[in-house]
């Protein structure tokens, strides 16, 4: 069991003129084994959240607590995967998914099992010895998910990780994910911009808005898994994606109006 | 308006194709287009066949052999210089200067550069000084070691390490500083720690551009140590030089400053090897 709290989280930064408030009191807490998704515009903050649930951003009130445990420093409970991959180019495919085994001092043999297992999950058959360079894009994300999923993190948190994608990558990348969440549920913090991908992964939506970023509503996607291509074309997923598209649009509004009430 | 139907409009399938060779403008006058590989080659051989022409048309019009020697005298002046002056004993002498001179300013330079690019403390400390002396000449200071060091290797050595550690420091402070953030982050959610994340990660991720470092400053290094040399020096190429110029022998200054870029296209060679054989992973952004 592993759950990940987010307890009055805020976050402040100095600026030049004037405090930009980023976060203002989030809370919120993914159970064990739930997919949770972060939706909003860009600058909403939602980032920077994420960094915080990792522990690489020091929160300016509140915490994060892991199982009921406050931590405050980034560790291998919570493993993350960038946009922009963040492999190591100097390694070869196989050598960047046994990374952190590899840290961990996980006896080779065990490791060459978990990444051999990684790299036929992740279909990167073939490649296993190639350096990241050769890769495609949704290559380099399927070698950083299985990086991360080497790990054996209780959470991972991904942050708009097929955002640099083309749309049938980005499908066929959400497709894959699904599966392989059914296969080890983790507990995962999801965060994009792309309505459709929320509903498509999501167990729970948080729709957040920005200035100051914090979570306008949640809500429950009750979609059956497991979901497939075929998910998308149901009636119910298009009566979520107008709800939280409502939503935002709504918040969108919202913000324009104050601007022009600013100026 | 008559009532064509729409198929007769259409162009008739038979007219003529549009020619399919690339014409010699869309070939070699389009902006950072490619060209044939061929030409490539023949360009790049015209050009040195070119400048030794031109040279040669040069000699043949002034035809005073004292100030404007031909190449071809100049190639035998070489060969002259090489047997009968003991030539090469110069050229050891200042590869044996640059070499020991950047070593030195290179084990310093790297380790410093690299702690200033990961630690702002470091940073804050080392950079206005170093950034101020970076535009202070190393040539100038050629008087002032000469009265501390006198006209000894240590002099000539230090000049080199001058003009390469304070230039070769910021390079290297802007190459780790430029390692991106997310891939220490990864590290660190994969229970990487500080000390792990810096020689597993940070470090390996510098390496290729530090190279390259080191080449582009290796360069810079043989101007200050020919300055060095033509100020006061008893043996090397710059004290070859500064002899054959009291001797009236352009040719021979001119076979020294030749040999000296043959030198550096070597030791450049040498480093684009080493960079190709030790970092195959790097991406190459242009061929």
């Amino acid at each position: 069991m592993s759950e990940i709290e987010i307890a009055d989280v805020a976050m402040r930064f100095h600026g030049r003129h004037a405090d930009v408030t980023a976060l203002e009191r989030i809370s919120l807490t993914v159970p064990d084994g739930q997919f949770a998704c972060i939706v909003g515009p860009s600058g909403c903050g939602k980032s920077t959240l994420l960094m915080i649930a990792a522990g690489l951003i020091t929160p300016s009130e509140g915490e994060v607590m892991v199982d009921g445990k406050p931590t405050f420093e980034p560790g291998a409970d919570r493993g993350m995967v960038f946009q922009s991959y963040s492999l190591y180019p100097w390694l070869s495919v196989r050598r960047n998914i046994e990374f952190g085994p590899e840290i961990k001092k996980v006896p080779p043999a065990e490791r060459r099992k978990t990444s051999s297992e990684l790299i036929h999950l992740m279909k990167l058959d073939g490649f296993a010895d190639a350096y990241p360079k050769v890769l495609s894009g949704g290559m380099k994300q399927r070698a950083a998910i299985a990086r991360a999923l080497a790990g054996d993190p209780e959470v991972l948190l991904m942050d708009e990780p097929f955002g640099a994608l083309d749309a049938q990558t980005r499908q066929i990348m959400q497709e894959l994910l699904t599966d392989i969440w059914q296969r080890y549920r983790k507990t995962v913090i999801f965060v994009t911009h792309d309505i459709d991908e929320a509903i498509f992964l999501g167990d729970v939506i948080y729709v957040m808005t920005s200035r100051p970023g914090r979570i306008r509503t949640t809500l429950v996607v009750d979609l059956p898994r497991p979901r497939t291509f075929d998910t998308l074309a149901g009636p119910r997923f298009a009566e979520l994606r107008n709800q939280v598209v409502g939503v935002i649009h709504e918040e969108s509004l919202k913000a324009v109006e104050s601007e022009l009430a600013r100026a | 308006m008559s009532r064509v139907p729409a198929a007769r409009i259409a162009p008739a399938p038979l007219a003529a194709p549009p020619p399919r060779r690339r014409g010699f403008v869309r070939t070699y006058l389009t902006p950072k287009q490619a060209i044939p590989g061929r030409a490539r080659l023949i360009l790049a051989g015209g050009s040195f066949v070119f400048v030794v022409g031109v040279w040669s048309l040069l000699a043949s019009l002034v035809q005073n052999a004292l100030f404007v020697p031909s190449p071809y005298q100049v190639v035998v002046t070489w060969w002259d210089m090489m047997v009968n002056l003991g030539f090469y004993n110069d050229v050891a002498w200042s590869a044996f200067r640059i070499v020991a001179g950047f070593l030195l300013a290179a084990v310093a330079a790297v380790p410093l550069g690299l702690l200033m690019g990961s630690f702002e403390a470091v940073r804050s400390f080392f950079n206005p000084p170093i950034n101020a002396i970076r535009y202070m000449p190393a040539s100038a200071f050629i008087p002032l070691l000469i009265l501390l060091q006198g006209l000894g290797e240590d002099e000539k050595i230090t000049i080199i390490w001058i003009g390469v550690f304070f230039q070769l420091v910021l390079m290297v402070m802007d190459i780790a500083h430029r390692v991106p953030d997310e891939m220490l982050n990864v590290a660190y959610t994969l229970g990487a720690s500080r000390w792990t994340v810096f020689y597993k990660v940070f470090l390996p991720a510098t390496f290729p551009e530090v190279v390259d470092a080191l080449r582009i400053t290796m360069g810079w290094a043989w101007t200050y140590l020919i300055v060095a040399e033509l100020v006061a020096a008893e043996h090397g190429i710059g004290s070859f030089i500064l002899i054959a110029e009291r001797y009236l022998r352009a040719d021979r200054i001119i076979a020294a400053i030749i040999t000296i870029g043959i030198l550096g296209l070597i030791t450049d060679t040498l480093f684009a090897i080493v960079h190709r054989l030790a970092f195959p992973y790097v991406e190459k952004v242009r061929a």
